[in-house]
């Protein structure tokens, strides 16, 4: 990948809202190749979409998040793409990974309550015909989430002025 | 009472630098921002921090030996080998000192005999002239010009030489300029420096932060090596300052009478960050070269907004300045710093903190985000529409 591309990407992955001229000038480059470059890497599927973090504990908006261990049996053909999309087309799973070690899928997912995730895992998720198993992970405090630390302070410890 | 100071001391002029702290802290206006910081915003990488947590955990709170941990020093010359293809001995030519701002100081010490003159092209780091005052040396300065983007000419450099003189103070990168000396630079001046049988003090320390093409040390440059004491440190390239720790390479002769100077005033660097800073040499180059594209972002962005509010700018290619012209304004660089900050609350450096010929310059620091550069911008913006 060359060097713009590379760049544009370290750069709105931390801010996505970037004004474009302002990351030409940061990239030494025109706004017109930014947006190019822009586009063709969303054509590409190399930019998946812009999402925007948000601390919901600090609103009033309740919300439970959990990851879910998942052990399943891999079928023939299909290995465990199927299995996996069985469970990702369901808009409360925020994301599905197949993962080595222990179990075979990590799932996490987001819900209203306990009882509404509690639910789902036992209902929706354990009764699928090729999982062998559940096990379910409240999240109870979220210190860093997409390489961003929560609460973190933010005053400059600096002298003001220094050689 | 009879009069207790030294003359030499008390005859130093106070860092210009020193002056402008006081009127900011001074105010004590909450609302003030700043653009006049010397040090890197990043914190020190966390792997670094925790060798250093851990080596405290260990107990590792001794004496290191006089010229530092060998480990350490071994790891400079790896480092300097791999960035620069320098080869020293960690044995013999490497010393661990409290900053390069002791290095600064010894290397002067062990180099200089009253009366002999030292060299040094402004505008420039504010310890070099100090220090040489106090060995006992004639300073002789050297006014670096815009014209030149601020870099040290072979003509300029002849022109001040005499037959007194013994050293070549070279501070590139540039800090308060962001000059930079390109290979062609270096090979001019060193014809001259190798006639005249001269020494250099070569203070790289940051080197690492370079936007155009890799550093060049003069150590580099054949012929060079042998009369050259190479400083460089951890606080810049690692956002390590607060760790306060050092190096300086050179010729082995020399490296000894620096060594007992060290051993005398200094005995051992800080043993804490010695540790911390062989793991960054080991794991750290990811680090540096994050920083330095940040860095670089904010640099473009600011002579952007500089030639768009009409205010003259060189660019520079090191460190983490700029080093705007505010000759049109009519002012002088302590007027319009000064006024800056009463009246839209931004405190940045008057480029004569850095010696007589920065005036009509200032010293704009970009070792902040990009959004505190946006603020800061914006209050000189409105700054210049007043005048």
């Amino acid at each position: 990948m060359d060097n713009i591309r590379e760049a544009i990407l370290t750069t709105i992955e931390k801010n996505s809202r970037i004004d474009l001229n302002e990351l030409a000038i940061r990239l030494g480059t025109d706004e017109v190749s930014v947006a190019n470059a822009l586009e063709s890497m969303e054509s590409e599927g190399i930019i998946c979409g812009y999402h925007t973090m948000i601390d919901w504990d600090k609103t009033s908006i309740d919300k439970v998040s959990a990851l879910i261990e998942v052990r399943v049996t891999p079928q023939r053909e299909e290995g465990f793409d199927r299995i996996a999309e069985r469970i990702y087309n369901y808009p409360e799973v925020t994301s599905v990974y197949l993962i080595s070690g222990g179990y075979d899928l990590l799932v996490s997912l987001e819900g209203k309550s306990l009882k509404e995730v509690s639910q789902f895992v036992s209902e929706k998720l354990s009764t699928l015909d090729t999982v062998i198993s559940t096990a379910t992970h409240f999240i109870l405090k979220r210190y860093k989430d997409h390489g961003t630390i929560m609460n973190t302070r933010t005053e400059d410890g600096r002298e003001k002025v220094s050689p | 009472m009879r009069n207790q100071l030294s003359d030499t001391i008390v005859n130093i002029k106070p860092s210009g630098i020193r002056k402008f702290f006081d009127i900011v802290a001074e105010m004590n206006d909450p609302e003030v921002i700043s653009l006049g910081v010397g040090e890197p915003d990043f914190d020190t990488p966390w792997h670094i921090r925790d060798e250093g947590i851990y080596s405290l955990e260990k107990g590792r709170t001794f004496y290191t030996s006089n010229s530092g941990l060998m480990e350490l020093r071994t790891e400079i010359c790896n480092y300097l080998e791999r960035r620069f293809d320098l080869h020293y001995d960690p044995r013999k030519q490497t010393l661990i000192t409290v900053g390069g701002s002791e290095a600064i100081d010894i290397g002067l010490r062990a180099l200089i005999n009253p009366g002999d003159e030292v060299i040094i092209p402004q505008p420039c780091y504010v310890s070099y002239e100090p220090c040489a005052i106090l060995t006992g040396a004639k300073p002789v300065i050297v006014n670096l010009k815009a014209e030149n983007e601020f870099r040290l000419t072979a003509e300029e450099l002849e022109e001040a030489i005499t037959p007194r003189t013994k050293l070549v103070i070279l501070p590139f990168p540039n800090n308060p300029t962001g000059a930079i000396m390109e290979r062609e630079d270096l090979e001019a001046i060193s014809r001259v420096i190798i006639e005249h049988d001269l020494m250099v003090m070569s203070d790289e320390i940051y080197a690492e932060l370079t936007y155009k093409g890799k550093h060049v040390s003069i150590a580099q440059i054949p012929g060079m090596q042998e009369r050259t004491l190479l400083i460089n440190g951890f606080s810049k390239a690692y956002a390590m300052t607060g760790w306060r720790l050092g190096y300086v390479c050179g010729p082995a002769d020399i490296i000894e009478q620096m060594t007992k100077i060290h051993q005398f005033a200094i005995m051992c660097a800080p043993t804490t960050s010695q540790y911390a800073a062989v793991e960054a040499l080991k794991n750290g180059d990811d680090d540096v070269e994050e920083m330095r594209r940040a860095y670089d972002q904010r640099r473009r962005y600011l002579i952007h907004e500089f030639r768009d509010i009409g205010m003259d700018c060189f660019e520079p290619f090191g460190a983490f300045y700029v080093f705007p012209s505010i000759q049109r304004f009519g002012m002088t660089s302590d007027e319009f710093a000064t006024r800056l900050l009463k009246e839209q609350k931004l405190a940045v450096v008057p480029g004569t903190a850095f010696g007589e010929c920065g005036e009509g310059f200032l010293r704009i620091s970009y070792a902040y985000s990009i959004e505190s550069l946006k603020k800061a911008m914006g209050r000189i913006r409105e700054f210049v529409k007043t005048l």
